[in-house]
């Protein structure tokens, strides 16, 4: 693992910071004594803050605590170990193109925390700005880009039509005949999008956490949520009952079984979302493309594979599996827009649970419990909104009060009824 | 692959069904008059179990006619396929 970021500010020696002198000062050590990049500490019998869930967010949420609420005293709890669920399963793309203010300002938020994240958190998370495509097949698809481009125009996000022949220009690849099975009509795209390392994303967030303060205890399930007079006093977990008077619930694919601990209920259905990855081939695709109208979204990696998404599984599942015939309708889709892809072998499957929203927006609220925080249902785009889901979550744990960005997020809309709704408007596809 | 046994045509390929979501979420009698929370909990909350969940499928590719299915959400199996109106299905070894 490969981490220069910057070297040391002037004056100051610090060892565990990653640099290119932390580098060659271990190249001399043959890299065998490089230090591990968090601890593994024992859980203390109670914690001021205690986060459920060791992915990116759950992550990304303590660290802000640490460093932006000066909330130290804090535990991330993981059932396994850190990023092998939804953070480490994703397909890797970031961009800010949402149709509603709400949904912008949140992603667009988020975008820009992933353009200094490297810095921020001093290990490199790859991040490319690659640009992102989303293709128009008809003049209706045109149409609802063009007003979706307007839209992220108005909010300050950078977002443009461009013609086939542009497009042609960014994926020669495709197939842009007009005779094509899914003729191209041009696309929207924003630049500023593209892809990051999703492992990096995690281990930067955990060390970065970690040398804040933050205790990071894997194999730690938790088994039910404890509460007085409908206020939060703890969880009971596989490693003993461990004292909060907050916690914050950062679980994708398992919220709803968290909140029924606290005997809350949850509008979400948690669905597996498969991806597929090819055998490495030489650079072929240097932006990420992505169609709402066929549902496939590829990218190829910096080891050459070639990254795809499927849509949904229909039907509800924790299996992390999925089903064949999604995988045939994706990769169906994907060899009619490039046809030279068919010459591919696919070298791995997978799926991550994904918590669905009816209006495909997230949830990141207080509960009808006091000091229990609840941030899920991201669906099938919550990898982007890393940064800028940890990042308003922190604020809603430590000032018990929604961050501006978080209100319309909130639990109670689908009392009240208003739903964020990015089904299909934010196109589809993450 | 799922294999579903539609009760009136037998067991076919996932592929020809479509999915309904949980079952035995009933419309409301009194519609009107529910609050909003009420009308929150009808629309939007669901049971979401880790485990074994009764759902709606509708055969769209066959008889078109729509069923009940006990299903393990955590490892796809099928335990029973009951008639769409029935109460919901009770297992052998489920308490009663």
């Amino acid at each position: 693992m490969l981490a220069i970021i910057a070297a040391p500010a002037a004056g100051s020696i610090d060892l565990n910071r990653y640099s290119i002198f932390a580098l060659a000062r271990n190249a001399l050590s043959r890299h065998e004594n490089w230090p591990r990049a968090w601890r593994s500490p024992e859980p203390r019998r109670s914690y001021d803050v205690v986060i459920v869930g060791g992915g990116g967010h759950g992550l990304a949420t303590a660290y802000y605590l640490a460093r932006e609420h000066g909330i130290r005293n804090v535990a991330v709890l993981e059932r396994g170990l850190i990023g092998l669920g939804n953070s480490g399963r994703n397909t890797t793309i970031v961009r800010s193109n949402y149709l509603w203010d709400a949904s912008a300002h949140l992603y667009e938020h988020s975008l820009r925390l992933w353009e200094q994240l490297a810095g921020t958190l001093n290990f490199n998370v790859m991040f490319s700005q690659r640009g992102v495509l989303n293709l128009a097949h008809n003049p209706h698809d045109l149409r609802e880009l063009a007003r979706r481009v307007n839209a992220n125009r108005l909010n300050g996000i950078d977002s443009e039509i461009v013609s086939t022949a542009q497009v042609k220009r960014l994926a020669p690849a495709l197939d842009c005949d007009p005779r094509a099975r899914y003729p191209v009509l041009g696309a929207s795209l924003q630049r500023r999008g593209g892809t990051a390392r999703h492992d990096a994303l995690v281990w930067g967030y955990a060390r970065a956490a970690d040398a804040a303060g933050v205790d990071i205890i894997q194999n730690c399930e938790v088994t039910a949520i404890r509460q007085k007079d409908r206020r939060v006093v703890g969880v009971e977990t596989t490693r003993g009952v461990i004292d909060a008077s907050k916690v914050g619930v950062v679980v994708a694919g398992h919220a709803s079984v968290l909140a029924a601990m606290a005997e809350i209920r949850l509008p979400i259905e948690s669905h597996p979302l498969q991806a597929l990855v090819s055998e490495p081939i030489k650079p072929v695709l240097d932006t990420v493309v992505m169609s709402n109208a066929v549902h496939v979204y590829v990218s190829q990696s910096d080891k050459g594979e070639l990254v795809v998404g499927a849509g949904i599984d229909p039907y509800t599942s924790y299996s992390q599996r999925g089903s064949f015939p999604v995988i045939e309708a994706t990769v169906s889709a994907l060899v009619a827009l490039f046809p030279s892809f068919g010459r591919l072998k696919l070298m791995r499957q997978w799926a991550g649970i994904v918590d669905v929203c009816p209006d495909a927006s997230p949830i990141i609220s207080k509960t009808p419990v006091r000091g229990l925080y609840f941030n899920c249902g991201w669906g099938t785009g919550g990898f982007k909104a890393t940064p800028g889901s940890g990042h308003v979550f922190a604020h809603t744990i430590a000032r018990d009060e929604p961050h501006p960005l978080a209100t319309p997020f909130a639990l109670e809309r689908f009392t009240t009824g208003a739903l964020v709704d990015e089904h299909g408007a934010a196109a589809v596809a993450h | 692959m799922l294999r579903i046994a539609c009760p009136w045509c037998g067991a076919r390929d996932e592929t020809e069904f479509g999915y309904g979501g949980e079952a035995h979420v009933a419309l409301p009698a009194d519609a009107a008059q529910l609050s909003d929370a009420a009308w929150a909990e009808y629309l939007f909350m669901r049971s979401n179990p880790k485990g074994r969940h009764r759902e709606r499928w509708v055969h769209t590719h066959g008889c078109r006619r729509w069923f009940n299915v006990v299903r393990d959400t955590t490892t796809e199996r099928i335990f029973a396929v009951y008639l769409a109106g029935s109460p919901p299905a009770q297992l052998p070894d489920e308490p009663a």
